[in-house]
């Protein structure tokens, strides 16, 4: 009975944390993409367009679902929840943090704990697939159609090099439990160098990290990868005939993949939930001193020189510094510290790796079709394989035992 | 709770089956297909088999049945046309089968009282005992089969790419 | 009354024989290339479904190693498979079997 109660409360605490990560990525993307084109972005709705997510979501939900009289009706309405479905399932076997004492219950940070949590991520995503390829079957649109086959097959072509970048660092980390896995990654090399996977021993695995990464972009059909639904050739691709509630859902599954690929990342090369540098050197300091920094600079904004011309903002900037500020404070109460800080590190890390994706997107063009298959065929499949092959050398000759 | 999952998941499976058999469009059948192979993963699971069940969600459903349904909709399949089929197999098709089944079913039976239960946890194979099987005592055929891979690859790209007049 | 939470043997046994049934019939009944070669992966996840029963029932890994390898073969299989449907298709612009039928005369 308590293991189901814990279980209920974790589930509702990472599906709400999910779920605003999800409406709010989004905003942020906007927010990155329009400073990286030199404009402000959403502004108007709340506080510096705080509030954007929120009217979206309420606009797309209540929209006329429309369905078009063409299609195949079945089909089409099963598609957006199977690419949410499968979009949003992937969560539940990443560890968010170590295991952790809350009100006298030990409990592991991270809904689920498999023994075969690399391969279940790999189950999940490589089945994500379907939802946009019949998306673009049942829309009976040639442009749609076009945007699933052009996706089928880069999802295809794409995770051979994702498995094979992904199957090094197993190599060297010995397990498929990802709780396992980082944990395996604790401690340091010299007492600075972190023993992630992307530093440690025999082999660093710093090119599967990057192959890893190149190939997330092509699952998650983020830009350059975003033939799918390349809107100057293909309308909007496999969504073009969705309005209302299917839209969001291609929409929600797309945030959501990307999510799991980056904490994928996290998990696999980039060490989970451990610090940069040891506590020693003060590393549990960083978050209170991040938001320190950004609490007073808000308030510098706000108060000392308000650079915004519109008065609510002289209000809020202040506002928002206090509570920057009083945040930073709580990762120093000693009761929250062992499992806020850890938690700090993964998603600072997962949210770098996120906004990476944006930057990509603010910075490089698109590939053309041809392109992308010769990148993923000629390129990064060899150099998976060529990692590998070393990486499996490594791990032979530094092991002694049979 | 073992037995409530097994029936769920056959039920699924059986009715997925019988879909595949009868829809019309072979996209449905494809989708019906991949709806088999998932239930038959959670069967795998429950049969302690974990590797097998990944692989399973991994290559059929992630691999083959994407194929699949990309050469569906590549060659724009519609729905087969009705037809062809003599008397006899009509008449005869669906009570023979009927009659296979029940004398599978009937052999099953028959053994069932000296085979004993499956219950969850009693025997789990992870990777690790399977790898070490297939590389220890299996070692041969796994660099065969790899062979074999390979020549279906070249085989496959010789059928599929343009002539170069 | 079989317990709750152990399922017979038997059982994982006749699921397995009805999906392979069902296998055979759609391999007999249906005319499409396509849909016919998915009823010939059906056949080969019943009985794989059966190797890993007795896998567990004799406490040995063999059964999953098959499965393993009829997995890929399966893999190999249904590359070249589709590759020998594209070309039927280009060639004669129909995927019924009863139309590609130059060899019986």
């Amino acid at each position: 009975m308590n293991f189901f109660l814990i279980s209920l409360i974790k589930m509702g605490i990472v599906t709400a944390a999910f779920m605003t990560t999800l409406a709010y990525l989004q905003w942020i993307e906007r927010k990155v993409l329009a400073h990286i084109q030199s404009r402000l972005g959403p502004y108007r709705v709340g506080p510096h367009g705080l509030l954007q997510p929120l009217a979206d979501t309420l606009k797309l939900l209540m929209k006329e679902g429309f369905i078009p009289s063409h299609v195949n009706k079945f089909f089409y309405l099963l598609a957006p929840f199977l690419a949410v479905f499968f979009a949003l399932i992937s969560i539940c076997v990443i560890p968010f943090g170590p295991s952790v004492e809350v009100l006298g219950v030990r409990t592991d940070m991270g809904l689920a704990d498999l023994s075969i949590g690399v391969l279940f991520i790999l189950a999940i995503s490589s089945a994500g697939v379907y939802g946009i390829a019949l998306a673009g079957w049942a829309s009976n649109n040639k442009y749609s159609l076009m945007g699933g086959l052009r996706s089928s097959a880069q999802m295809i072509s794409y995770e051979l090099p994702m498995a094979i970048a992904l199957a090094s660092p197993l190599l060297i980390l010995n397990d498929l439990s990802l709780r396992t896995i980082v944990n395996e990654q604790a401690g340091f090399y010299l007492g600075v160098l972190p023993r992630w996977t992307i530093f440690q021993m025999p082999f660093p695995q710093i090119f599967s990290f990057v192959i890893f990464l190149i190939s997330g972009f092509a699952e998650t059909n983020r830009v350059p990868f975003d033939l799918p639904e390349a809107e100057n050739e293909l309308v909007a691709g496999f969504h073009t005939e969705y309005s209302s509630m299917g839209f969001a859902s291609f929409f929600m599954a797309e945030y959501a993949n990307m999510v799991t690929v980056c904490c994928m990342a996290t998990v696999l090369f980039l060490g989970g939930w451990h610090p940069l540098f040891p506590s020693t050197l003060g590393s549990d300091f960083v978050p209170v001193l991040l938001a320190l920094a950004a609490g007073a600079m808000l308030l510098y904004h706000g108060v000392a020189q308000p650079i915004s011309g519109r008065p609510w903002d002289r209000l809020t900037m202040p506002a928002a510094g206090v509570v920057f500020s009083l945040v930073g404070l709580v990762f120093l109460v000693p009761m929250l510290k062992p499992f806020l800080i850890p938690l700090f590190w993964f998603v600072s890390k997962a949210g770098f790796l996120m906004f990476t994706f944006i930057w990509v997107r603010g910075t490089l063009p698109r590939f053309r079709y041809d392109q992308l298959m010769n990148f993923t065929w000629k390129f990064l499949f060899p150099v998976a394989i060529l990692n590998l092959l070393i990486t499996a050398f490594a791990v032979a000759l530094q092991e002694p035992k049979s | 709770m073992d037995l409530i999952l097994f029936i769920l998941f056959a039920t699924i499976a059986v009715v997925c089956g019988i879909s595949l058999v009868v829809q019309k469009h072979p996209i449905g059948s494809a989708l019906s297909l991949i709806g088999v192979m998932g239930s038959l993963a959670v069967l795998y699971l429950l049969l302690g088999a974990e590797f097998i069940a990944a692989v399973q969600l991994i290559v059929y459903a992630g691999a083959i049945m994407v194929l699949f349904v990309f050469v569906i909709m590549l060659l724009n399949a519609g729905e087969e046309a009705p037809g062809g089929k003599s008397w006899p197999s009509r008449l005869l098709g669906v009570p023979l089968l009927t009659v296979f089944l029940g004398l599978l079913a009937y052999l099953m039976q028959l053994m069932a009282p000296s085979m004993g239960m499956v219950t969850f946890g009693s025997f789990n194979t992870g990777a690790k005992e399977l790898g070490r099987s297939l590389f220890n005592n299996y070692l041969l055929p796994f660099e065969v089969t790899s062979v074999l891979v390979l020549i279906a690859i070249l085989g496959a790209i010789v059928l599929a790419r343009k002539e170069i007049d | 009354m079989p317990q709750l939470n152990a399922v017979p043997m038997s059982w994982y046994l006749i699921l397995s024989a009805i999906l392979f049934t069902l296998g055979v019939a759609g391999f007999l009944f249906r005319r499409n290339i396509i849909t016919v070669f998915m009823s010939i992966e059906l056949m080969l996840n019943a009985v794989n479904l059966s190797f890993v029963a007795f896998s567990h029932q004799l406490r040995q890994v063999d059964g999953q190693i098959f499965t393993f390898f009829v997995m890929v073969v399966a893999a190999a299989e249904a590359a070249v498979g589709l590759a020998i449907i594209l070309t039927v298709f280009k060639n004669r612009q129909t995927l019924s079997i009863d139309e590609v039928s130059s060899l019986k005369n």
